[in-house]
């Protein structure tokens, strides 16, 4: 039964550029007969509604600290209960959805757009591009990522802008090379020349008939950092280096929270944590669904 | 004419590891003077006048200019001193040497752990394909890498050392009251089997649990989504289907065929993931208490320590730009679609 | 090998293997302890030399315990059983006796005859003048602590026989005795250090950093940067009561959470310096025993930076002062562990006492009232800034001080600054416009808090408070004894200006808790905020 619709889907798309009703169907396709994927969809519902509408849902303000509702447990007033200063951490979860959304798509986008066309561009030109992308990607790989990142915001100063901008850094790399991998064997390749016979540019050759060859690796590159980005932002606010406060951030939340896991209030860690392994896992989950509708490779 | 092709571009490889290097060499030295605050400062401590930090600042050679501080630091590296740490107060090459073995040994542990969870599963979701099997594994490995290293930590002392009392303390490579065995490789747990010392090997493994735990659970799911990935494309290539057709038995087909061919690209994110673990395991480190590198660079970093911060670069940076060297050229030569031309 | 080999060169000297047989049986004193105390601290020590450049604060433990000064505080009983230091009252350490002169400017000090370095050599006077010459010739911090004392010069030390010696004084001062007793004034071994010395470090500090030799209580057995220190009893100490423990390992535990488990598990005997938050609790809780006190001195404060404009405006600080939400900083940032310093009595302060509370508490309605009578009634922007370091308490008290502010139109956004640049931009450059400081003085006397901290140009006057009369009240009074008729009336009048300034406005008064097992006692509360581990004793069953 698995089998024979894998292969029926596999018949139905050779070409990449059949149609988008096609595409569609796909889509419906992979949803309906993966559940995981479904999952991942609905949980991303649920994020970017916390991310859009968030600040309205909430039940307080999540600035606000109170003096007699310091460090409660959860309870039917405050689902997720209060932090050291009173403040409501169910709240603070929610708020800070769009905060947490928003650095990780700026980074990997950021990483995702530089990176293709910096190894698109090396893989198919070869000769010095290539050397000098390849030696740009090797000496950032060579450091040690996360402490590139560390040095990036204690140089440049903490705001959330460096932030996105140390992540993109230390992410570029393996979107350059997965790029240039792609097109220095597909440059060659019959359908490339082809269509550089007919008459195409180099750039829209590259765009068009290399570069979407690249993009099913990348996609899952792409899902997976979503995850890192937003535990590199978290990471980042263990060591002090993160978000100011007091604005909720789901990284710095766990990071706090952690000092008071051992005196026994674990809600202060566990639920932005829970929101945080959430969303890096909706992220991951995509990635493989994502995967599933571009690869032509996985419905053989 | 293909094999000499390949030597050449081993050897041009050999020779693109220069400039990465002195990209590291200058990106350091910048990001180090880059950073806020002032090392003199630092260096004169509480209650120091201005005359004294001056005089810091001239002995620690940061009165000049730029250019001038690199060409001294370039002259210190030909001669193989990395300086002297302000926030430890040792040579900070007696400090790498100490501190490497402990994270190289939490690493490798970590990873050793991870790849014999992490590779059978991935077979396992690759060879069914979209049942609940492949579901369950997707779940459970993206769920470790789903959490913030720290937490997972804290988590695992809280419940196995605090409140079940089964994991030793989290303080270091050793219980307090062992002492470590006679350094040979300068990991423990080799170093106690060597010494023939049963004891100390099981305290060190001990330690070794939870820190490489941590640090596993979060290299599952890179390791087992490229083994899947790789294995399902592999199983889906003409090669296996002759094979298969050929009548091999499933099991000879899966481990021999598919599996040599697939390990291709695990190896390759290995060792991305390697220097992302190391990299990455500054913050198990720290909540360990282990006395590695990474907690080591944390330190320099927050107290401005140029010494400390460029050597420690440095020495990751020697150790990734070998590990990627290696890497690509086993790529390289065992690739058949890199270097023929065609 | 090269493990080993460092260590051996380190001078800390691997623990032979007739020790491992005990070692590795001791797993007992995890139970009792008898023998071994282990100490969990959360920072790093970088040197066992405290006079060498660029030595921390964590490393002064090792002078505290491994090095003897001339004189020590002795100790007294809190009323919560606490025992703490006593500033007032001095005892010999290496000296036997001490005098001062009759006209008062010099003191003979006659040394203990039985008093050696751990090599066997008697301490002698001319080890004390050689350790008194380097501490005021090397620069940096011993010698700025030296110069507090009045203590300048290697010509007002004199060695006059074996077993006396002399200090000069270049004018009298209430301060200088005490300062014999503070960390720096440790005495060395002149003969190790003679022939360690080289024409580049003529004070053998490359020397002494790793390879210490002193008289003091216990000795170092190997030190493993980053991770321990372990200190071996010297059985023929002199300078006090033989201490109880033969072996201290002082364990490095960064991570906040962790000390605390270890130490309610039993793993750890002492966690030295514990947050506020842990201390209460486990105080409550019964699982560990805490014990603070106070820590004279010193004081948790908001500063304000007189050369930004709204606050060079006194009226606007004294609606700051109004402004903040003093008992729930209490309650949420220092968890009752401290005293209070807000509503006073009075604006006249009634005695000399130092710490006291300021005259102001928490009244929104007056400090609107006083911000409308400034140009800056409508509010304005600064940002308020705390060293991440402190980031245990200074992260909730911005947050609650941000809270309050906003109250009466001032928009403070929180910044943290690390480390490393916190000294330079707070304490040197001066150019933080609001931020949260916490200095301390050693020497317990309102004139040296001032000295530091109100008067232009010293380091902690993160304020940049620049007035004559209260310049001339500190240079009056610093050195002045506190018996005499004129020095009541001035310390009030300093207090008082602080009062009404304000540049400086007090929060409260910090604790120094730490946190033991139960059957663990002699802890002693210090001035200098590091752990003694020579009166650390087994609890009595």
């Amino acid at each position: 039964m698995q089998r024979n619709s894998a292969s029926e889907a596999g018949s139905a798309r050779r070409d990449p550029r059949r149609g988008r009703s096609t595409w569609l169907r796909h889509l419906h396709h992979v949803v309906t007969s993966n559940p995981v994927t479904l999952i991942a969809f609905l949980l991303l519902g649920i994020l970017l509604l916390a991310a859009i509408a968030g600040p309205s849902l909430v039940p307080y303000d999540p600035l606000a600290t109170s003096s007699r509702m310091q460090l409660k447990p959860p309870s039917w007033q405050h689902w997720f209960g209060t932090d050291q200063l009173g403040r409501d951490v169910f709240s603070r979860v929610v708020v800070a959805a769009r905060l947490d959304l928003m650095i990780s798509v700026a980074a990997v986008a950021l990483s995702f757009v530089a990176g293709a066309t910096l190894g698109s561009l090396a893989g198919y030109f070869g000769g010095w591009t290539d050397r000098v992308v390849g030696r740009l990607c090797d000496t950032i790989m060579a450091f040690p990522l996360f402490v590139l990142a560390m040095g990036i915001v204690a140089a440049l100063g903490n705001t959330i802008e460096n932030i996105v901008y140390a992540t993109a850094i230390i992410n570029l790399p393996f979107y350059a090379r997965m790029a240039r991998a792609e097109a220095s064997i597909r440059r060659n390749a019959g359908f490339v020349q082809a269509a550089r016979l007919s008459g195409n540019s180099d750039l829209r050759t590259l765009a068009v008939h290399v570069f979407p060859n690249a993009l099913p690796p990348m996609m899952v590159q792409a899902s997976l950092n979503m995850g890192w980005a937003i535990l590199n932002a978290a990471g980042l606010s263990f060591i002090g280096l993160g978000v100011r406060p007091p604005t909720p951030e789901w990284g710095i939340m766990v990071a706090e929270g952690a000092n008071y896991i051992v005196s026994g209030e674990w809600w202060l860690a566990l639920f932005p944590g829970l929101a945080l392994m959430l969303a890096v896992f909706t992220f991951n989950l995509l990635g493989d669904g994502l995967r599933d509708i571009v690869d032509p490779q996985r419905r053989t | 004419m293909a094999r000499s092709s390949k030597l050449a571009i081993v050897g041009g490889r050999l020779a693109e590891a220069l400039p990465a290097l002195i990209g590291i060499i200058v990106v350091t030295f910048l990001l180090t003077r880059a950073l806020p605050g002032d090392p003199a400062v630092q260096f004169a401590g509480p209650a120091a006048d201005a005359k004294s930090i001056a005089e810091i600042r001239k002995s620690l050679g940061l009165d000049r200019s730029l250019p001038e501080q690199f060409v001294i630091y370039l002259g210190q590296l030909a001669s193989g001193d990395l300086g002297q740490s302000i926030s430890t107060g040792q040579p900070v090459l007696n400090e790498l040497v100490t501190r490497l073995p402990a994270s190289l040994e939490l690493t490798l542990a970590a990873l050793l752990l991870s790849i014999t969870i992490a590779l059978p599963l991935g077979i396992l979701a690759a060879t069914r394909p979209d049942t609940w099997i492949d579901h369950l594994c997707r779940l459970v490995t993206t769920a470790g890498v789903s959490l913030p290293t720290f937490f997972t930590g804290l988590a695992l002392v809280y419940v196995f050392y605090y409140l079940l009392g089964i994991a030793p303390a989290p303080m270091g490579r050793l219980d307090i009251v062992m002492l470590p065995p006679p350094t040979v490789t300068g990991f423990y747990t080799l170093d106690a089997l060597i010494a023939a010392d049963p004891a100390t090997f099981r305290a060190a493994l001990a330690q070794l649990v939870l820190p490489a735990t941590t640090l596993a659970l979060f290299t599952l799911a890179p390791i087992a989504r490229m083994t899947r990935g790789a294995m399902l494309q592999v199983l889906g290539s003409d090669f296996v289907r002759t094979a298969r057709a050929a009548g091999l038995s499933g099991r000879t087909v899966l481990l021999t065929y598919a599996l040599r061919n697939a390990l291709l690209p695990v190896i390759t994110t290995l060792g991305m993931v390697f220097s992302f673990t190391l990299g990455a395991n500054v913050l198990v480190e720290k909540v360990f208490a282990w006395p590695g590198i990474g907690s080591y660079a944390i330190e320099a970093l927050v107290v401005s320590d140029y010494a400390a911060v460029q050597g420690f670069v440095l020495a990751m940076a020697l150790l990734f730009v070998t590990l990627n060297l290696v890497i690509d050229i086993v790529y390289t030569l065992v690739d058949p679609r890199v270097g023929g031309e065609g | 090998m090269q493990r080993r080999q460092f260590l051996a060169g380190a001078g800390a000297a691997l623990a032979g293997p007739e020790l491992l047989p005990h070692l590795k049986s001791s797993a007992a004193w995890a139970a009792a302890p008898t023998d071994t105390l282990v100490v969990a601290v959360a920072t790093t020590i970088n040197s066992l030399d405290l006079h060498r450049v660029g030595t921390n604060r964590p490393s002064y433990q090792v002078t505290v315990n491994c090095y003897d000064r001339l004189l020590t505080f002795d100790t007294k009983t809190m009323p919560d059983g606490a025992v703490v230091y006593d500033y007032t009252k001095l005892k010999g350490e290496l000296a036997e006796s001490w005098e001062i002169s009759a006209d008062g400017l010099s003191a003979t000090f006659k040394l203990k005859s039985n008093a050696t370095f751990w090599d066997g050599t008697p301490v002698t006077a001319a080890d004390v003048k050689w350790s008194f010459d380097r501490a005021v010739s090397l620069g940096g911090f011993p010698t700025v602590q030296m110069k507090a004392g009045g203590l300048l010069k290697p010509e007002q030390f004199e060695a006059v026989d074996d077993t006396t010696f002399r200090i000069k004084f270049l004018r009298k001062s209430k301060l200088t005795i005490p300062d014999l007793a503070v960390p720096v004034p440790f005495v060395l071994s002149s003969k190790v250090g003679k022939a360690k010395a080289t024409d580049k470090d003529p004070w053998a500090t490359e020397h002494f950093h790793r390879n210490p030799m002193g008289s003091g209580a216990y000795k170092i057995e190997r030190w493993d940067p980053g991770q321990q220190i372990v200190y071996t009893r010297n059985d023929k100490w002199v300078g006090g009561p033989l201490p109880a423990f033969r072996r201290v390992i002082i364990r490095e535990i960064p991570a906040q959470a962790t000390r605390r488990a270890l130490v309610e598990r039993g793993d750890v005997h002492l966690a030295f310096e514990v947050p506020a938050k842990d201390a209460r609790e486990m105080k409550e809780k019964g699982s560990a025993k805490v014990v603070g006190a106070p820590i004279d001195n010193c004081l948790h404060v908001l500063a304000t930076n007189l050369t930004f404009e709204p606050f060079k405006d006194k009226r606007v600080r004294q609606a700051i002062a109004y402004a903040l939400p003093y008992q729930q900083i209490f309650d949420q940032a220092a968890y009752g562990r401290g005293a209070k310093m807000w509503g006073g009595p009075s604006s006249a302060p009634s005695s000399i006492a130092w710490p006291q509370p300021f005259p102001y508490s928490t009244n929104i309605d007056k400090a609107k009232e006083l911000l409308a009578q400034t140009p800056f009634k409508s509010g304005f922007e600064v940002p308020l800034s705390f060293d991440l370091g402190t980031a245990e308490w200074g992260e909730p008290t911005a947050l609650l001080i941000q809270e309050g502010l906003d109250k009466i139109g001032i928009k403070a956004t929180i910044d943290k600054i690390p480390g490393a640049n916190w000294r330079t931009v707070a304490l040197v450059e001066k150019k933080l416009p609001l931020h949260l400081e916490n200095f301390g003085g050693w020497l317990n006397t309102p004139c040296y808090y001032f000295f530091w901290s109100y008067v232009k140009g010293a380091l902690f006057n993160s304020s940049n408070y620049d007035d004559a009369e209260m310049k001339q009240l500190v240079e009056e009074t610093l050195h002045l004894e506190a018996s005499d008729p004129a020095y009541a009336p001035k310390i009030k009048r300093m207090i008082a200006k602080a009062f009404d300034d304000v540049p400086r406005i007090p929060l409260w008064q910090p604790y120094l808790d730490s946190a033991m097992r139960k059957d663990i006692d002699g802890y002693t509360s210090w001035f200098h905020r590091q752990p003694d581990v020579r009166f650390m004793k087994p609890a009595k069953a």
